[in-house]
């Protein structure tokens, strides 16, 4: 090997090895995103595959859910989910009927209080269903909203 | 860029509470095409991260449901006014955006 198909070699080895890196990058950023969670239909099912967990522990005083009884338009009903617990580190929202049961979680810092207000998409008459989870504990809510309009397709 | 983000952090008391709209399609990619009848690909914000001076105070992660044009609404106390507050969206076509504000 001559010196100079040696330096061609390592040449097209590095922008190889840097491309493939570049290619990796939002694949890795994408593997944050719970994508099997976000799959399921069902909320015990998204809640095991987000947490390894769906014991839920009922707490209508401790988890407040803010949402009206009938939405006319499915495709924006405003949600508030508040909670009265300490050491709330996320909060998440989820519609039992809707083509994929998670709709959001919101992962809060400690000086974070336990409060998220936001617009979410409903396709039927369903159950919305606030979880607040606390270290390994999850706390929830639910309220049934009867939708005229289905907001997501299909 | 930021032409997508309106955002808002005021200070009352102890709380600062930050207040954010974002100008996006939020496609499910469930709806049909009226007149080819196919499928409109999937369109969403799979992302967001908020920031206070550089440390991160809220993360979400969304799927389909989160409307249109998203608004979130949430609070945190340790901030003071003039402080940096950063948030930023990814989506699931690797659109991106991210705005500054200082708290008011």
């Amino acid at each position: 090997m001559t010196s100079h198909t040696r330096r061609r070699f390592l040449k097209v080895t590095l922008a190889g090895a840097l491309w493939g890196l570049l290619m990796a990058l939002p694949r890795m950023a994408a593997a944050a995103w719970p994508a099997a969670a976000f799959r399921h239909k069902t909320v015990p099912g998204a809640l095991k595959e987000l947490l390894g967990n769906a014991n839920l522990t009922t707490a209508t005083d401790e988890v407040r859910l803010t949402v009206t009884d009938l939405a006319e338009n499915g495709a924006v009903v405003p949600v508030t989910i508040e909670s009265r617990l300490a050491n709330v580190d996320s909060i998440i929202i989820f519609v039992d009927k809707n083509p994929s049961a998670l709709v959001a979680r919101f992962n809060l810092a400690p000086n974070v209080r336990p409060f998220i207000k936001t617009n979410i998409k409903m396709a039927e008459t369903s159950h919305v269903i606030a979880v607040a989870k606390a270290g390994d504990k999850l706390y929830s809510t639910k309220k049934k909203v009867k939708v005229v309009l289905n907001g997501c397709g299909g | 860029m930021a032409d997508t983000i309106k955002i808002r952090a005021t200070l009352e008391g102890e709380i600062t509470t930050v207040k954010a709209q974002i100008i996006h399609i939020m496609e499910t990619g469930l709806f049909k095409n009226r007149t080819t009848g196919e499928l409109i690909p999937a369109h969403y914000i799979q992302e967001v991260t908020c920031a206070h001076n550089g440390k991160v105070v809220l993360s979400a992660e969304w799927g389909i449901a989160v409307s249109k044009n998203p608004y979130i609404a949430f609070s945190f106390s340790g901030g003071k006014k003039g402080d940096a507050i950063t948030l930023s969206w990814l989506d699931n076509q690797g659109g991106q955006d991210s705005i500054e504000t200082t708290v008011n």
